[in-house]
């Protein structure tokens, strides 16, 4: 089940998601290196928080080119403004 | 595994952190402030008694020059002085409380805030350029301090929110030392000097303990 008794989404149960989240709902858009550096996180595990989110089509990725360097941005989806929304309400809720 | 409430609230903190890290350049250093207003008062006591400087001279005669062209050229060089060293004292200091933050100096934050003084410096720096071509030395001390508060003011969104009040004490300076033109030697030095010290150490007693 996706959602538990209080409307909270069990994507964000992880806190690095909710950070990606948190961050992306401030900024229109973030690069890879900007996220690890506000996050704290290793590569990887970055890497795998993103494919997640990706994947709940909660964040959309752009890739480009700055000179001959891959760029890959990350932006938060309308459909995961709605989510990350919910969430916050319902810990709200929760601690109301 | 259930969540317990304080998990929750540890969630939502983490959040709000985030958030203002990734907005907000936090590392600006509230002692840089107070030494930014040192330099500030001891350029304007120079140059009002070691350069013998006032305002008024300027405005006689229309606005022409009455100023010998060495005299000129010292307070020109002297202001470049204190801007040069205030600057270079923020970007150590800062750097320095990046550092002890365990951050990067340059980051989203810094270019974002960046990018939001530079329109309103930039255009000010250029019309003082032009005043300053043309002859039209009495009002540049009120335009530096008008645009300056400008710069403040837009940039208060992406740095410490104290930003806009101090911002606005320099605009209201820079109108009044604009339609007071004997008075702007001093509303400069409370501008830039005494408003600096003051939110300086503010900021310093508030963020930096």
């Amino acid at each position: 089940m996706k959602f538990s008794i209080a409307g909270l989404n069990k994507v964000f149960d992880s806190r690095i998601r909710l950070g990606i989240m948190a961050v992306l709902a401030v900024n229109d858009e973030l690069d890879f290196n900007a996220l690890k550096e506000l996050l704290e996180v290793t590569d990887g595990n970055l890497a795998s928080h993103l494919k997640a989110l990706e994947k709940e089509e909660y964040i959309e990725v752009k890739k480009s080119f700055v000179g001959r360097k891959p760029n890959t941005k990350y932006e938060m989806t309308p459909k995961g403004r709605q989510a990350f929304g919910d969430h916050l309400k319902g810990l709200q809720g929760l601690i109301m | 595994m259930m969540k317990e409430p304080q998990d929750y609230l540890q969630d939502i903190t983490t959040m709000r952190t985030l958030m203002e890290r990734s907005t907000r350049f936090l590392s600006l250093s509230g002692i840089s402030g107070v030494m930014i207003g040192v330099y500030a008062l001891l350029g304007v006591t120079t140059a009002r008694y070691y350069l013998c400087f006032q305002p008024l001279d300027l405005l006689d005669q229309g606005g022409d020059i009455f100023l010998a062209e060495t005299t000129q050229m010292k307070l020109v060089l002297l202001a470049i002085a204190v801007l040069v060293l205030s600057l270079g004292t923020a970007f150590i200091l800062s750097k320095q409380k990046a550092a002890k933050k365990g951050e990067q100096l340059w980051n989203i934050t810094a270019r974002s805030m960046l990018v939001h003084l530079s329109t309103p410096l930039m255009v000010g720096g250029i019309l003082m350029l032009i005043f300053f071509s043309k002859g039209w030395l009495g009002f540049l001390a009120p335009l530096s301090q008008l645009f300056y508060g400008l710069a403040l003011v837009s940039v208060s969104k992406f740095t410490f929110s104290e930003m806009r009040g101090m911002g606005w004490v320099q605009l209201l300076l820079g109108l009044l030392a604009t339609a007071l033109p004997a008075y702007s030697l001093l509303c400069w030095a409370l501008g830039f000097g005494v408003s600096h010290i003051a939110y300086g150490i503010y900021l310093h007693y508030k963020y930096e303990r």
